[in-house]
């Protein structure tokens, strides 16, 4: 079962987290930094498993995790689920938002909590994996959408505003996310440490 | 196209999110927040009605607070009310805001149930997605009792849409985990059950989940998911990858579909039915060729999905533990990976090998790699893997390669990360322990340890090993000698000290002789120590010098004076001042008689399990107990007692440290035509008419009215309950157990009962093994007879039992076992594999005598036959081995035809000894075995022929 699904950036910033079982709030806000640290002090190229922290369980449960640019994906599961799968599956998320948002960055996820939340609940429900097709999700992502628009009619006017947000100066300027194969036109942009 | 346009964004949490953003300090983001809170709080109570929009992006804008890690104490109600919207965006924004905050929030699920029941029932398929979504999100008691009754129906119901059925299958899943009482098996479990043979591959995933949560619990129940299983997963191995569309990924067809359905077979043991058996070997077989073939794709998420299916069917094979070539060839597969280029394939060979090391149809191949796996613990870069590694070392280690194995991981804990330092101590005393062939050699091992790790040896390490010195004579001297040795550097770590201090405190004398080492130079070396040690360091040191002054009258004076001086006899420190004088005042006053009788050397210590085991049991967690089933399969090393008694004046908390209950209990196993008990599936004590419980011997120490009083108030307060209604009698291992006699016998979510016994002539022993692998305690633990009431999460109770076999008999007895967790109580009933032919004893003999016993034993009552087919493949040595375990001696060369096996022994009970010989023709054509038995007795032989020709 996977017992949380984390998205931080390099700076430890949550951008996503979605448990699939009680803790408190506090206890929430712990487990990401633990997290965090436990994830973000290992070297790229080494194995993207290890042993979950204490809060969430410690040896029973282990992290997977991917690091895209400036995004960390953590899920933390149990013994039940296996590693490599969960590991596809991450990539599955990825290529999924990346098909929704058209080559996603950062600030997608910041501005698109909700769509972002809808997304991944058509992929994993209660901790459970729901559907691993990506053209199945994103039909379903699609519909929504459809709904939203013909509900929405003009209320859902203000859209220049992120546009002019996104040139905004912001501490971090998002990079692009790199995804495996896919080929993503990175932007001219500085980099930030 | 995008899915989501990039500019349908609400401008105001744009802007309310680069405020926060662009705040320096964090008092400046929570002022925003407050600002933004306060704006929302009366947005929410102002009198004009907001539109959907409005609310929606409150409510992001509060998801976005709470990510942030602040509290929100308001807008449930607001949510609450969006949900009976019936335009999609709101109700979905109100579902997002419950499922993300809400938990149990008793007052509000009452209306969110409201709502959710009215779109379970609204036909429409988006609005029963959000519905289920949202209980299995929340997955609260209340939900469960709500809805545990519907979403079964809406599962199987004919008309369901694909996606409302995979969603449905999940959230019964997630209502079945947080509370199994309330979902009830019906009729829709045969139904759940051929989903599997549905068209929709997302709802066969779904459904492969639901069913192998359940099948976990009653595998009665989904018996014949076993088969349908199969199929799907023979159809998935063997299509093109281009059959089954979007599911496949890159180019591997369902990978998570086949994962799952290997998981779910997991559940059972092998199939029975040959064809069946036939087809998914097939299947595991098609999964180890595959990996051989060059890659259809160079991309990783290529090889990750294959190798996902890879691992998955290796980890199948190895708990099947019946295909001796599937399981080298896994074992071969592993090894690849153990030197392939991916750090995770690596991680994962390790891991699996690990398991597979237990299996005794692979251990042997496993060890063939451990060049492989030394070499992965001095150069992998990765912490995790390093940490694997050690983990297969120790699951590998036998008498054969100890040595090497000990020497490679005390070399590694030099350099070792700090995390995992305590764990491979307790691994290496551990392994140094149960293999060790000269004692010498652990008394090496343990102060290698201690000078490589001091911090991270733990009090039981070094306990152990002076139980250890003080149980075995002949290392005594040479332990002596080599703390001695040790202790001249001139920094020692102070368990070294600890260590020190006591085996020259008992056997200083034997070191005295050499001039190097006499009286006065090993007290003066102890004291040099002495100001550098903490208070119970110093105590301890204390008693060794009172040792002193009766070992060695001549130090007598010198040992006075420093008892005599300030720093001892006014020590701020109660414990220490109270040793010094009164040991000053016991050398003063009292006889040399009194003097060595009061301090004799030690006594044996009694023997015990290993409290390190015990330790690394609950370091490790019950998820983790391989290590443990290794050591059933392995011969284990008897010598025991923990060094409960640190020091002559050892106080009772250390007496306590690592007390396991001991009961022990004499059980008689009768024939239940001899005991007067009316089913053979009464309790234990129903059985027997022996019975006596009985404490262990507690050592003679100061701590035995204490530790006698912790056993008597167990015994006292929980009085075996006869237990009520108890479920059928679980035996599925109980064949296993029949030529073997250690391993696992009953596992379910919460309990898995070990055993380990041992027989010699009519008498027999057996350890029983309870470990809690909940993470909470067990309640009112009773296992037939008393044993400690509670069993703490993680946790391993041990009991004993002592079988005495009066006269043949049949039925065996069986353990109930009953519990309280959470607020249930448990009842499990076990069938204790107490056989006949445990009470064998091999019996060797020529031909000659043989074919002449044959020949008396020709009566026809005496003889049994029977005629039947293998079940398992015929392969000449396991059958050996069988019919070994089985307890008869094993005679080579005596039936003319070679194939042929023929053995012997003697059956003892109470009464009478029966003699009994056997012969086993197998015909490797046919596929069919002939079992004939003889025996003196024609209950017995046909009871020991309906026990050997299970086996095979």
């Amino acid at each position: 079962m996977i017992k949380a699904i984390l998205i931080f950036n390099n700076h430890g910033k949550p951008r996503l987290s979605k448990f699939y079982e009680h803790y408190s709030e506090d206890t929430e806000q712990q487990i990401i930094r633990e997290t965090f640290h436990l994830v973000s002090k290992r070297d790229e190229n080494v194995c993207n498993f290890l042993e979950g922290g204490m809060l969430i369980g410690g040896s029973e449960n282990k992290l997977i995790y991917r690091h895209y640019a400036t995004l960390y994906f953590v899920f933390c599961v149990d013994s039940s689920e296996s590693e490599l799968g969960i590991l596809g599956l991450i990539q599955v998320f990825v290529e999924t938002l990346d098909k929704c948002f058209e080559n996603v960055c950062e600030l997608d996820l910041i501005f698109h909590v909700d769509k972002v939340h809808n997304i991944l609940a058509e992929m994993v429900m209660g901790g459970m994996v729901l559907e691993t097709n990506m053209n199945e999700i994103i039909t379903q992502v699609d519909a929504q959408n459809k709904m939203e628009k013909s509900e929405a009619g003009i209320a859902g006017a203000p859209a220049r505003a992120v546009s002019a947000v996104k040139n905004m100066n912001l501490p971090e300027m998002p990079r692009n996310i790199n995804i495996g194969d896919i080929s993503i036109k990175v932007p001219n942009l500085p980099s930030f440490k | 196209m995008p899915a989501v346009s990039k500019g349908d964004g609400m401008r105001g949490l744009a802007v309310f999110i680069s405020d926060i953003r662009n705040c320096k300090s964090k008092e400046a983001e929570i002022k925003r927040i407050n600002k933004e809170l306060a704006n929302i709080r009366s947005k929410f109570k102002g009198d004009k009605a907001l539109d959907g929009y409005s609310k929606k992006k409150y409510v992001c804008k509060l998801l976005f607070i709470f990510l942030l890690g602040h509290d929100i104490d308001f807008g449930h109600m607001e949510a609450v009310n969006l949900l009976s919207s019936n335009k999609y965006t709101e109700k979905q924004i109100g579902y997002l805001f419950i499922s993300v905050l809400v938990n149990s929030n008793s007052d509000l699920i009452s209306l969110i149930n409201n709502a959710i029941k009215n779109d379970l029932s609204s036909r429409n398929p988006t609005f029963m997605n959000l519905a289920l979504h949202c209980i299995a999100n929340v997955g609260s008691r209340e939900m469960a009792e709500a809805f545990a009754a519907e979403v079964p129906r809406i599962l199987v119901a004919g008309d369901t849409m694909d996606s409302v059925k995979q969603s449905a299958a999940l959230c019964l899943l997630r209502l079945n985990r947080t509370s199994p009482d309330l979902v009830l098996m019906g009729e829709w479990t045969a139904r759940v059950v051929h989903l599997l043979n549905d068209q929709h591959l997302g709802v066969v995933t779904a459904a492969t989940s639901l069913i192998t949560t359940l099948a976990q619990k009653s595998p009665e129940d989904f018996k014949t998911s076993v088969s349908l299983a199969v199929a799907r997963l023979s159809r998935i191995v063997s299509s093109a990858s281009t059959d089954l569309q979007d599911y496949t990924y890159y180019f591997v067809a369902a990978p998570w579909l086949s994962v799952k359905l290997l998981r779910l077979l997991q559940c059972y043991p092998p199939p029975e039915d040959g064809a069946i058996r036939g087809r998914l070997t097939e299947c595991l077989e098609t999964i180890l060729n595959k990996a051989q073939e060059p890659p259809k794709s160079k991309k990783v998420q290529h090889s990750n999905a294959k190798n996902a299916v890879l691992f998955e069917a290796i980890s199948l094979i190895i708990h099947h533990d019946s295909e001796p070539t599937l399981l080298v060839r896994a074992c071969n597969q592993l090894g690849q990976f153990l030197q392939h280029r991916e750090t995770n394939l690596r991680y994962l060979a390790l891991e699996s090998m690990c398991t597979l090391a237990s299996s005794e149809f692979s251990h042997e191949a496993v060890k063939t790699h451990i060049e492989t796996v030394i070499n992965a613990l001095k150069s992998e870069r990765d912490v995790s893997v390093r940490q694997r590694a050690v983990d297969l070392l120790y699951a590998m280690c036998d008498r054969s390669n100890a040595k090497q194995i000990v020497a490679e991981m005390l070399s590694y804990l030099e350099t070792a990360d700090y995390s995992i330092r305590e764990e491979i101590v307790l691994k290496v005393a551990i392994l140094a322990e149960k293999y060790a062939v000269d004692y010498t050699w652990y008394v090496d091992t343990i102060l290698n340890l201690i000078r490589f790790a001091g911090d991270y040896v733990s009090d039981e390490v070094w306990y152990r090993v002076i139980q250890i010195v003080i149980n075995r004579d002949e290392v005594q001297g040479y332990a002596a000698k080599t703390v001695f040795e040790a202790l001249q550097a001139p920094a020692c770590h102070e368990n070294l000290v600890k260590v020190g201090g006591y085996i020259l405190g008992e056997f200083g004398n034997l070191i005295a002789g050499d001039s190097r080492s006499s009286p006065l130079v090993q007290f003066d070396l102890l004291h040099s120590k002495f100001h550098l040690c903490s208070v119970p360091t110093r105590a301890l040191l204390l008693s060794a010098y009172i040792k002193f002054i009766n070992l060695f009258p001549e130090v007598k004076g010198t040992i006075q004076e420093v008892l005599r001086s300030d720093s001892q006899l006014r020590n701020a420190d109660v414990e220490l001042q109270q040793r010094a004088v009164e040991y000053l005042r016991l050398s003063s006053i009292a006889s040399t008689d009194i003097l060595a009788t009061v301090l004799e050397e030690m006594p044996p210590f009694p023997e015990r399990e290993s409290s390190i085991l015990a330790k690394l049991k609950r370091k490790k967690g019950p998820g983790n107990l391989h290590p443990d089933l290794d050591e059933n399969r392995k011969e284990r090393s008897a010598n025991g007692g923990t060094a409960d008694h640190s020091s002559t004046t050892s106080n009772a908390k250390v007496l306590l440290l690592s007390c396991m209950t001991h009961c022990f209990l004499i059980v008689t196993v009768t024939s239940p035509k001899v005991a007067a008990s009316p089913t053979p599936s009464t309790d234990l004590l129903g059985l027997g008419s022996t019975i006596t419980t009985q404490n262990s011997a507690p050592p003679a120490s100061k701590g035995t009215s204490l530790l006698v009083d912790v056993f008597s108030e167990n015994i006292a307060a929980f009085p075996v309950e006869t237990p009520v209604a108890v479920g059928p009698v679980a035996d599925e291992n109980f064949s296993r157990f029949v030529c073997k006699n250690n391993g696992v016998l009953y596992e379910n979510q919460l309990l898995q009962i070990g055993l380990k016994s041992e027989f010699r002539q009519n008498l027999g022993r057996m350890y029983v093994f309870f470990g809690n692998k909940t993470s909470t305690q067990f309640m009112n633990f009773a296992a037939s007879v008393p044993a400690d009431p509670t069993v703490d999460g993680g946790a391993q109770l041990q009991q004993i039992l002592n079988i005495e076999c009066m006269s043949d008999f049949v039925d065996a007895p069986v353990l109930n076992i009953q519990f309280r967790y959470g607020g249930t109580l448990q009842n499990v009933a076990v069938k204790l594999p107490i056989t006949l032919n445990k009470f064998f004893q091999p019996t060797e003999m020529t031909s000659q005598d043989f074919f002449q016993r044959w020949k008396q034993l020709g009566a026809p009552q005496q003889e049994v036959q029977k005629i039947f087919k293998a079940k398992h493949s015929m392969d000449t040595e396991v059958t050996k081995a069988k019919i070994m375990g089985f307890g008869a001696a094993l005679l080579d060369g005596v039936d003319p035809n070679p194939s042929n096996f023929v053995g012997a022994g003697v059956i003892h009970t109470k009464t009478t000894q029966v003699g009994c010989l056997l012969r086993l023709e197998p015909n490797t054509h046919a596929q069919m075995y002939r079992l004939t038995l003889r025996t003196s007795r024609d209950t017995v032989s046909q009871r020991l022929c309906d026990l050997l020709s299970e086996q095979f």
